[in-house]
C-alpha cells in the first residue's frame, strides 16, 4: 500500500453493501471515519465492525442523518467536521432502490425514491460542497449508477434520478476542480448486494469488495468517473450508443 | 456473562414462527432455481440474501453461510425452497484485542477474520482446512482443525450465540444460559434454530508464520505411529495419503506438523493473505479419472519434503484455498468426501482395514485422502470427532457411489466410528443411527423441546434424520 495522508471522511451510507465494503477499506488503511445514517444501533453496530477492522486504534463516532429529511443536512455535516477536527472527504453511497414494477405501482414510493435519490441527494452535496471549499478542497464521492446513463425500459425512474444526479456530479467537478475539490462519481454496474439480492444477476456482476478497491483507488486519484466493476464502462458505451428503434425493442 | 432478562434488547417476541420479514425473490414454479453444496449436487432451492438477519430468519426454516457443507447441509428440506443466507450478515459487534474476546454476525467468514487479524497477532482458535466458512457454519458443524488433539473443536471457544429459535424468539444461550440448546447448537447443523451471532475467544499468535516439517511415510501402519507420536511435541499434524496404492505401499503419504513461529525464527515480515488462483468454468467430469488421480497421487508422494523451516499460514491451514471453486475440477456429475472417525479403541490397524475395504470396492478411487488425530469427544451433544483418527476421502459421483458409502460406513461402524454430517451426501438414515445411537436420541430430545413440530429443518435432517418432508 503506498503512502498517504489518512483522510478525514464523512460516510453517509457506510452500513450496508458498497458502502460497508468502501468503509473497512478506508478503516484498514488508517483513515479517520463519522459515520452518518438514520438508524443510530445500526451505524453503532458498524463502527464497532470498522474500529475492529482498523490497522491501528480508532475511534468511529456516529452522527444521526436522514437523506429523506433535508433539515438534517447541516448540522450532521457541521457535528462531522467537528468531531473529525477537520473535513477532507465526503462519501455518499446512501440511496433508495425498487424495480420498475413496483414503483410503476405505487407512485407515492416513485416520488420519494425520485426526491431522496435526486433532490435531497443535490441537497446534502450542496451542503458538503460547501464545507469542502470552505476548508480549501476536498474529495466528494458520492454513488450514482450505471442506469442514469441511459433510458432503459427495467430502470426508468430510478435511471431517471441518477441520470439527474451524474450530471450535477459532472458540472460540479468542472466548476470546482480549479478550487480544489474533486468530484468522483461512482456508477457501479450490478453489484450483489443487500440491495440487489432478489434480482437475478446478470453476466458480469461484481462483488462488493472489489468494487471497493476500484472506488478507493479512483478516490485517491481524483478520477471524475469510475465504472465498476470496469467492464460496465465498455458495456453502457455500447448501450448508449444503440439507436432508438433497437433499444425500443430489447428489454435490456 | 449476561442473561436474557439483562439482554432485554435482543428478547424480541414473534410469536408466529411463519411471518416472513424479508421477501424472497420472485420463482417462476415451472423452472424452479436449484442450490448446491459443495459438491455440487443440486437440489431444488434458494438463497434469500439480507444484512439485517434478525429480519432474514423471520419465517425460514434453514440458514446457510459460504456452502462450504460437501453435501446437503445447508439445502432446504422438501417442500421450503428458501434459505436465508447470512454471508451479508457479516460485522464484528465488539472485540477486544486484550483478551481476544470477538462478537460477530453469523455471516463473517474466517477469511475476512484473517485479513484483519493475523496482522494484530489474533488467529481463530480453530480453523477447518478452508477459511472460507462462516462463524455460524463453524459452530453450526462445530468443525475441527490441524490442531484438535490439543484445542478441540471451534465450538469449545465459543462462550455464547444469539439465536433464533422455533416458536420466533430471540434468546442468548451459552454454558449457564440454556445449556441444552447451546450444546446441542454446537455440531447440530442448523437444526436447532438460526445462528444470528456468535461470541467466541481468538488465539493469540506469536508471528504470522508456522514452523513446520514434512515427512514421507513409506505405509499406513508407519503413518498412524508417527501421526500418534507426533501429538505430544506438535500441536498442529495431518497428512495426505496416496490411497490408491495397494499393497506393502497402501496408505503412503506425507506427514504436515507444525506450530506457530517464535518471532526469531520468523521471517522479519508479516505473512500477508495470497493471491487466488480459480477454476473459471466447470471442468468435464473425465478430469479427475483413474489415471490422473493415480498421477496426482504419486506425485504427491514425491513432492520435496522439507526439515523444520518457516510455513506461511495460508499454505499450511489453507493449501486448497489457493484455488478459487476447485470444486469444479469434478465437473457436473459433482462429487462427495466421506470423513469418518475410527476410535484409538479400534487399534492401531484400523486404518488399515478401512483403507483396504476402500481400495477393494469398485469406485473406491479417491483423489484426496487426509488422515488427522483427534483428541477428547466435546461435550456438543452431536459433535463429530473423538479420541481416535479421522481419515476424510473426496470421491467422485458415480452411479456406484451409494454402494461405496454404504460399505465405508459398514466399515466404519465395524471399527465403532461415525461420520461428520458437514461432508455427508449418501449415508442411510440406520447407519447413522447406529453409529450414533443415544448422541442423537439426546440431540432430537433437545430439537423437540425448542421445536415440537421440527419445522427447522434441513434436505439432510429429512434424509438422515427422518425428519417430517
Amino acid at each position: 500500500m503506498r503512502y498517504h495522508l489518512p483522510m478525514h471522511v464523512a460516510f453517509l451510507g457506510a452500513t450496508k453493501g458498497m458502502g460497508r465494503s468502501l468503509a473497512r477499506l478506508m478503516a484498514a488503511r488508517g483513515d479517520r471515519l463519522v459515520l452518518l445514517g438514520r438508524n443510530l444501533e445500526d451505524l453503532q453496530r458498524s463502527a464497532s465492525d470498522l474500529e475492529a477492522r482498523a490497522s491501528a486504534e480508532l475511534t468511529v463516532e456516529t452522527v444521526a442523518c436522514d437523506l429523506g429529511d433535508p433539515s438534517s443536512f447541516a448540522p450532521a455535516l457541521a457535528a462531522a467536521e467537528q468531531a473529525l477536527g477537520k473535513l477532507d472527504c465526503v462519501v455518499v453511497t446512501a440511496g433508495l432502490f425498487a424495480t420498475q414494477d413496483e414503483l410503476e405501482a405505487d407512485p407515492d414510493r416513485a416520488l420519494e425514491l425520485v426526491t431522496v435519490n435526486f433532490a435531497n441527494t443535490v441537497g446534502f452535496c450542496e451542503q458538503a460542497r460547501a464545507r469542502l471549499l470552505a476548508g480549501g478542497g476536498g474529495k466528494l464521492c458520492v454513488f450514482s449508477s450505471v442506469a442514469g446513463d441511459r433510458g432503459r425500459k427495467p430502470v426508468i425512474i430510478y435511471g431517471a434520478a441518477k441520470a439527474g444526479l451524474s450530471a450535477y456530479l459532472e458540472g460540479l467537478d468542472h466548476k470546482f476542480r480549479e478550487q480544489g475539490l474533486q468530484t468522483i462519481c461512482v456508477k457501479p454496474g450490478f453489484v450483489k448486494t443487500g440491495m440487489t439480492a432478489n434480482l437475478k444477476p446478470p453476466p458480469f456482476a461484481g462483488e462488493a469488495d472489489a468494487v471497493a478497491v476500484s472506488v478507493l483507488r479512483a478516490i485517491d486519484r481524483g478520477s471524475p468517473v469510475v465504472y465498476a466493476p470496469w467492464i460496465w464502462r465498455y458495456i453502457m458505451l455500447v448501450i448508449r450508443s444503440l439507436p432508438r428503434f433497437v433499444m425500443r425493442r430489447i428489454g435490456f | 456473562m449476561p442473561t436474557d432478562a439483562a439482554n432485554s434488547e435482543a428478547l424480541v417476541p414473534l410469536r408466529d414462527p411463519t411471518t416472513k420479514l424479508v421477501r424472497g425473490p420472485a420463482i417462476d414454479s415451472a423452472k424452479p432455481p436449484t442450490l448446491v453444496g459443495w459438491g455440487n449436487l443440486p437440489a431444488p432451492g434458494v438463497e434469500v440474501l439480507s444484512e439485517d438477519l434478525q429480519a432474514l430468519t423471520a419465517g425460514r426454516v434453514l440458514s446457510r453461510g459460504l456452502g462450504r457443507a460437501y453435501g446437503d447441509s445447508a439445502l432446504p428440506p422438501p417442500g421450503e425452497l428458501e434459505v436465508a443466507g447470512t454471508t451479508l450478515a457479516d460485522r464484528i459487534v465488539s472485540f477486544n484485542a486484550d483478551t481476544g474476546l470477538m462478537r460477530a454476525e453469523a455471516g463473517l467468514s474466517l477469511h475476512a477474520i484473517n485479513g484483519s487479524m493475523i496482522r494484530r497477532g489474533l488467529f481463530p482458535p480453530v480453523t477447518p482446512g478452508t477459511q472460507f466458512v462462516t462463524l455460524g457454519g463453524a459452530v453450526a458443524a462445530d468443525v475441527h482443525g490441524k490442531n484438535h488433539h490439543v484445542a478441540g473443536c471451534f465450538g469449545q471457544h465459543v462462550t455464547r450465540l444469539r439465536m433464533r429459535v422455533a416458536d420466533g424468539r430471540i434468546l442468548w444461550c451459552s454454558r449457564e444460559d440454556h445449556p441444552e440448546l447451546f450444546w446441542a447448537t454446537i455440531g447440530g447443523m442448523g437444526l436447532t434454530g438460526h445462528i444470528l451471532e456468535v461470541e467466541f475467544r481468538m488465539d493469540k499468535i506469536p508471528s504470522s508464520w508456522i514452523w513446520a516439517e514434512t515427512i514421507r511415510v513409506p505405509e499406513i501402519g508407519e503413518y498412524i505411529r508417527l501421526l500418534k507420536e507426533s501429538a505430544s511435541e506438535w500441536p498442529m499434524t495431518m497428512g495426505w495419503i496416496d490411497c490408491v496404492s495397494k499393497g506393502r505401499k497402501l496408505g503412503r503419504g506425507i506427514l504436515f506438523r507444525g506450530r506457530w513461529a517464535t518471532p526469531d525464527q520468523a521471517p522479519n515480515k508479516l505473512a500477508e493473505p495470497f493471491g487466488r488462483l480459480t477454476v473459471p468454468f466447470m471442468l468435464p467430469s473425465w478430469t479427475l479419472n483413474p489415471l490422473t488421480v493415480r498421477m496426482f497421487n504419486a506425485g504427491v508422494y514425491r513432492t520435496p519434503t522439507h526439515r523444520l523451516k518457516p510455513v506461511h499460514w495460508e499454505s499450511f491451514f489453507y493449501p486448497l484455498d489457493k484455488v478459487r471453486h476447485w470444486n469444479r475440477a469434478y465437473g457436473r456429475k459433482g462429487f462427495t468426501q466421506y470423513q469418518c472417525v475410527l476410535p484409538d479403541a479400534a487399534g492401531p490397524e484400523a486404518a488399515r482395514r478401512f483403507l483396504e475395504v476402500l481400495t477393494s470396492t469398485p469406485g473406491g478411487t479417491s483423489f484426496l485422502c487426509v488422515i488427522k488425530d483427534c483428541g477428547p469427544q466435546s461435550q456438543a451433544t452431536l459433535s463429530f470427532p473423538t479420541h481416535g483418527i479421522s481419515i476424510a476421502l473426496d470421491i467422485p459421483v458415480r452411479p456406484d457411489t451409494q454402494a461405496l458409502v454404504d460399505r465405508l460406513n459398514e466399515a466404519t461402524l465395524a471399527e465403532g466410528g461415525r461420520i461428520y454430517l458437514a461432508k455427508d451426501a449418501f449415508t442411510r438414515p440406520e447407519h447413522f443411527r447406529a453409529m450414533e445411537g443415544e448422541r442423537l436420541e439426546r440431540f432430537m430430545a433437545v430439537r423437540r423441546a425448542w421445536d415440537p413440530d421440527l419445522r427447522l429443518r434441513s434436505a439432510q435432517s429429512v434424509r438422515v434424520l427422518g425428519d417430517p418432508a
